[in-house]
């Protein structure tokens, strides 16, 4: 991989990282406020479906997770094991299509 | 009257597959750990391979592995690291052993140059003297690298070299980020590719280790995160 793509690599998960600093603050305080409240599975839909800003939030977090995690997955693996090249970068775009398609089912669920 | 103390002395021998040999050296006032090196070499075993050269820390020569902390040892005093009455005194980590306390330093400067660590000047000679304010913000980051005397002791802390064989490390990393702020060096589109992406600044995990020993004060770990952020600005104007 050429020195540019390795430094957006690079870029692009320090970015991720600070979107993914904001979406984890709201998520976690909007389910203590959610939980502590009483709420149940019901009354959070309620309030969750149809709402296009509640999609809006959680599609930018799936997006932030699907650049963040294979990226930072990548390092760590080729830190601590000896995989590297071509298969492991495959691997990894596999298992960030897959973070995305899950994450995404996730967001659509709370919406429709 | 004479000092009666003495230090045991646990000294590395043979090379990777070698062992600790234990050795009584006398205690002297102001001693260093290089003293004491020499001291076994004159007086106990004239067998015992060492490297130092200027003795006052300029050199670069004489790091060595004193009780598991990289250090110069001519700089070293025996008071400050002795643990009780015992020294152990190795070879340089991360670098291959040659004998006893001599480690292959050509890894760590092959690294230098595939860093590009080398001055590129301009190819036609200037005809005036470059000028080079002291209060300019390139000079005073270069200032803050510059003093490094290449003795390996950051490249033997730094834990992102042990796990990592193809890690520049701190001081190649270092000597980079001083000729990015050399307004006179003309190679640092290829001195910026060279030391961008896995075995670069970017796996530079910025634990400090190399500031933490560096006998020189210097903070290699600043000089990477200023060239992450040199790296980060060719690569979105397309320089990279």
């Amino acid at each position: 991989m050429t020195a540019r793509t390795e430094t957006r690599l690079w870029l692009a998960q320090r970015g991720s990282a600070a979107v993914l600093a904001l979406c984890v603050a709201v998520h976690l305080a909007t389910l203590i406020y959610a939980v502590r409240g009483g709420l149940s599975a019901a009354e959070i839909l309620s309030r969750t479906r149809g709402s296009a800003a509640w999609l809006g939030f959680y599609l930018l977090f799936v997006a932030a997770v699907t650049v963040h995690a294979p990226i930072g997955l990548r390092t760590v693996l080729r830190e601590m094991t000896a995989w590297r090249g071509r298969s492991l970068d495959l691997t990894m775009l596999l298992f960030g299509v897959l973070l995305a398609a899950l994450g995404l089912r996730a967001a659509l669920a709370v919406f429709a | 009257m004479p000092d009666e103390r003495t230090l045991e002395v646990r000294v590395w021998r043979g090379r990777e597959g070698g062992h600790f040999q234990t050795v009584t050296v006398p205690r002297r006032a102001s001693q260093t750990v290089l003293d004491v090196v020499s001291w076994i070499q004159r007086h106990h075993d004239a067998t015992l391979s060492y490297r130092f050269a200027c003795r006052v820390g300029m050199c670069g020569s004489c790091a060595m592995t004193v009780n598991g902390k990289p250090r110069w040892t001519c700089r070293t005093h025996v008071d400050k690291v002795a643990e009780g009455d015992t020294l152990t005194v190795a070879p340089l980590a991360n670098l291959p052993v040659v004998k006893d306390l001599v480690a292959d330093m050509a890894p760590f400067f092959d690294k230098w140059a595939k860093a590009r660590g080398r001055f590129v000047p301009e190819s036609d000679a200037p005809r005036e003297f470059h000028t080079v304010r002291p209060d300019t913000r390139e000079r005073q980051a270069a200032d803050a690298g510059i003093e490094c005397i290449g003795c390996g002791v950051c490249y033997a802390a730094c834990d992102i070299v042990r796990w990592n064989r193809d890690y520049l490390g701190p001081a190649a990393l270092n000597r980079a980020w001083t000729l990015v702020n050399d307004v006179r060096d003309t190679g640092n589109d290829a001195r910026l590719a060279a030391v961008a992406g896995d075995a670069g600044c970017h796996a530079c995990h910025s634990q400090e280790g190399c500031r933490t020993h560096c006998p020189k004060q210097i903070n290699p770990t600043a000089s990477i995160a200023g060239l992450k952020r040199a790296t980060t600005a060719a690569a979105l104007k397309g320089r990279l």
